[in-house]
């Protein structure tokens, strides 16, 4: 029996744990994974029958040449930077809330109630109304989800997800009803808004900027240092201590999806009459999905989701450039996002784990 | 290899290291198993040997070194590869398929699997006889008792040719009647020539049961010595390092006001069945009251029902005199009464993981201050105090107590909760997995509260300190008290008799 297996080798190689990288390496390992996946995305353009270095340079120069290219970068920046601290607040309680596409819809028909029919009302009081009309929006939409969970335990993946559609068809018979624009001629589509309602630009971007860096400062503090942040924290890592710890577990999860919504919801609302000055059925536009992988990158800190939804705006922006000077659609551009998300959620195996080579005659 | 086949030693392992990350968890271990002996492992919790052991069975490789069986490298794999030189591992936590019964679960996976029932359970009761082991083939495994499904573990190592059994703390979970049918196993397997390796840190089982004892400490290699040629008194000191005293005081205080009372408590769980059954005990200022019963006979629940986490379906919880039944878990915190639960994992519910010491100061007490914003600073004070009072070892203040090892972690959590000046104290398993020193740091805090009038209900798991340190020992059998008695006047195998259920319902004489 004991000589059936003897001619086994140890494996080439294994698996093994290493110890926990401090974090100044773990963010030099995926500064490097980032370089890599240059290198890697590089060769698919070199594939495709393009020079990556110029491809590449178009990207970063399509992105800064001029104002009015840095005005469009920022602007695509905005909805993706607040919608992803919306979700940072629920992802950081382990709600895996997905439906921050609806509660971005939600907060801009709630704000575009206001824009079409109290256009009538001063400027400041009108916006601040959209403003908290967004958040309401959205936050019902963060809430119902939220409810259902504390209340039935329903998986909030699929809820969320759900609520999206929802939301959506919600702006599509609005569009196609209640809200048609009696002056389109038939053509399907809500009224655009009256300058009144509009939102203001701030050195000639949309003022949604500035909200978004408020909000990171807000929602950075609320995180750190407030009392909602620590339970959130704790309800995070387990609701069983939470509870043992004496705190309502119900009351913090609905707050925070209200609030997680709400802040969705803002975005709903800068977008809406910011940047389309009408409520679109593509006012979302997959933000609340892309919202998810910049939080995820930037590891739920609200400073890095700033960083790093400034680098996808670049990559977005910069892939309509390379469409129109190289012909390459912009679907490649979403082809270099996935290689850079592939590299870069790939390295998180890294921080962890190494290889292990098969030693030579078992000793060192 | 100079070795021939004709040599005694079943397993022989030279120079094995492993590291985990940089903490070096076996350090050049040698070790040998004779045919035909019970080879104990002694080492405190983390000196290595659950480890060391698992490289045995396959799980884990090792860094270098190797491995000899019956005389020849070995190079293990994998659990099948250790199954098929004959090794066989009986891990603490079991391995079963809950829904099977014995008999699918001893062949499952193996070629025999194919053949028919009958011939089946006729070899497996061939082979329980052969060993002295009670088994029914056909008894499903949720219907077990953990000391019947250990025996199937067994069962299924036999039965795939074990000639090397390998027991990790087999008998924590057993009473001292069902460790003792146990060793009349082992020593009977022995007698038929396989070997054993039980791992453990229970000095009296080890020279009751083994033929010689290898010791580690801090993953190094101490000493081999014969069973029969040490002591108690030697095999602690090569285990600690140091000599130590094995007495614990059991303070003489005045016993107070009774603090609580529970009366005819009954819990269901949610799966439905019945966790507490008509429990119904009191407790006084400046008692400790010992709760014995083999793991899951309910101390869970009746710790988490008197802290307001579960509901009961029946029966009052009298603080003070004053029904704490369906006042909220905060509520109850604030009246004082503070539980520390030490679950398997240690960090549980108690702790919060990923955070360092000072946010898991503020657990309890972050509402405490006006605001909107959480105040650290006392937490942060508090936690410095806390590293310098118990010795509590860790970088800082911040460094999230998961990084801290387990005995450091029982002694923030213990610590926590007595600084927040309790009144009842309800301590379940503080001293799981923590080293001699440490478990006498954690007794003599448990007595400075008791001398501070406070009531605490210590639930544990070894008999001897229970019977050491409490000043009445209850216990639990099936969610039931099968009897309250005075642990000065009572035996370990009287509380053993109670545990199990054949002394059901007889008298509270005592109390």
């Amino acid at each position: 029996m004991a000589n059936m297996n003897n001619t086994a080798k140890e494996p080439l190689i294994r698996i093994g744990k290493r110890n926990e990288l401090t974090a100044k390496n773990a963010m030099f390992l995926r500064l490097a994974a980032f370089g890599l996946a240059l290198v890697a995305g590089g060769v698919f353009i070199l594939a495709v029958g393009h020079n990556p270095i110029s491809v590449y340079w178009t990207i970063i120069r399509g992105s800064f040449r001029s104002e009015m290219a840095i005005q469009a970068t920022i602007k695509y920046m905005i909805p993706l930077l607040i919608t992803s601290l919306g979700i940072t607040l629920a992802f950081r309680m382990r709600f895996w809330n997905i439906g921050a596409e609806g509660q971005v819809i939600m907060g801009a028909i709630f704000a575009s109630y206001f824009a079409l029919f109290f256009d009538g009302l001063p400027h400041v009081l009108l916006i601040i109304l959209m403003i908290i009309a967004g958040i309401i929006g959205g936050g019902i939409w963060g809430l119902i989800p939220a409810f259902f969970k504390v209340r039935y335990n329903t998986n909030e993946t699929l809820f969320t997800l759900m609520l999206n559609y929802i939301a959506l068809y919600i702006i599509v018979f609005l569009r196609d009803g209640p809200w048609a624009d009696p002056e389109s001629g038939g053509f399907p589509k809500i009224a655009r808004f009256s300058k009144n309602a509009q939102l203001d630009k701030i050195f000639g971007v949309q003022a949604g900027w500035i909200i978004g860096i408020i909000l990171v400062v807000l929602v950075f503090i609320y995180m750190r240092y407030s009392k909602h942040g620590y339970e959130i924290n704790v309800v995070g890592e387990s609701k069983a201590t939470a509870r043992y710890a004496g705190m309502n577990v119900r009351k913090i999860v609905l707050r925070t999806m209200f609030i997680s919504g709400g802040i969705c919801g803002i975005t709903g609302m800068v977008s809406a009459t910011g940047s389309d000055m009408t409520l679109a059925t593509a006012v979302a536009g997959g933000v609340g999905f892309t919202a998810i992988i910049v939080a995820w990158l930037a590891r739920l800190n609200p400073f890095t989701i700033l960083l790093v939804s400034f680098l996808f705006s670049v990559l977005e922006k910069g892939s309509t450039v390379i469409q129109s000077e190289f012909g390459l659609s912009t679907d490649s551009s979403e082809v270099l996002q996935g290689i850079i998300l592939f590299f870069v959620l790939g390295c998180e195996f890294f921080v962890r784990y190494r290889f292990i080579r098969r030693k030579k005659g078992g000793t060192d | 290899m100079a070795e021939t086949k004709s040599t005694n030693y079943a397993i022989e392992c030279r120079g094995i290291t492993k590291s985990f990350g940089s903490v070096k968890a076996n350090d050049n271990i040698n070790l040998t198993l004779e045919k035909g002996e019970i080879l104990a492992l002694l080492g405190e919790n983390g000196s290595g040997k659950t480890t060391l052991m698992n490289m045995i069975s396959g799980i884990y490789h090792p860094d270098q070194g190797t491995i000899l069986v019956n005389g020849e490298e070995a190079v293990i794999n994998s659990p099948t590869d250790a199954m098929n030189f004959g090794i066989g591992m009986i891990h603490q936590h079991f391995k079963l398929v809950e829904v099977f019964n014995a008999m699918d679960n001893i062949v499952l996976g193996t070629k025999e699997k194919r053949r028919k029932p009958k011939v089946l359970k006729q070899e497996i009761v061939e082979l329980s006889r052969k060993f002295g082991l009670e088994i029914n083939p056909e008894q499903k495994v949720y219907n077990m008792s953990v000391s019947e499904k250990q025996t199937v573990e067994i069962m299924k190592a036999l039965y795939r040719g074990a000639n090397v059994l390998i027991l990790d703390e087999p008998t924590a979970v057993l009473t001292p009647q069902e460790t003792e049918k146990l060793f009349e196993i082992l020593r009977k397997m022995r007698d038929q020539g396989r070997s054993i390796i039980i791992i453990t840190h229970k000095l009296n089982e080890v020279m009751a049961v083994s033929d010689r004892v290898v010791i580690l400490r801090k993953g190094e290699y101490i000493d081999t010595v014969k069973t029969s040629e040490t002591s108690v008194t030697e095999l602690t000191e090569l285990m600690v390092g140091r000599p130590i005293s094995l007495e614990i005081e059991r303070l003489e205080v005045d016993r107070g006001d009774k603090l609580l009372e529970v009366v005819d408590l009954t819990v269901y769980r949610e799966d439905g069945t019945k966790a507490i059954d008509d429990v119904r005990f009191d407790i006084f200022r400046g008692e400790i009251l010992g709760v014995a019963g083999i793991a899951g006979s309910g101390q869970k629940e009746l710790c988490e029902t008197i802290a307001g986490l579960m509901r009961p379906k029946k029966g009052a919880i009298l603080y003070e005199k004053e029904n704490i039944i369906g006042k909220s878990p905060k509520e109850i915190i604030d009246l004082g009464i503070h539980m520390s639960f030490v679950p398997e994992d240690r960090l549980g519910m108690g702790l919060v993981a990923s955070m360092g010491m000072t946010d898991n100061m503020l657990l309890k007490s972050y509402n405490k201050n006006k605001g909107i914003f959480v105040d650290k600073k006392p937490a942060k004070k508090l936690a410095q105090d806390l590293i310098g009072k118990l010795e509590i070892r860790t970088p800082g203040t911040e460094t999230p107590v998961r990084h801290l090892s387990g005995g450091n972690v029982q002694k923030v959590l213990l610590g926590r909760e007595i600084e927040s000046s309790p009144n009842l104290l309800i301590t379940a398993y503080p001293v799981r997995g923590l080293d001699i020193n440490s478990s006498y740091v954690i007794y003599d805090l448990l007595n400075e509260q008791k001398k501070k009038n406070v009531a605490i209900i210590f639930i544990g798991e070894d008999l001897d300190v229970l019977l050491e340190l409490s000043d009445r020992i209850m216990v639990l059998c099936h969610g039931e008290v099968t009897g309250i008695v005075a642990a000065a006047e009572t035996t370990k195998e009287e509380i053993g008799l109670m545990m199990t259920d054949s002394v059901r319902g007889e008298a509270e004489a005592h109390g």
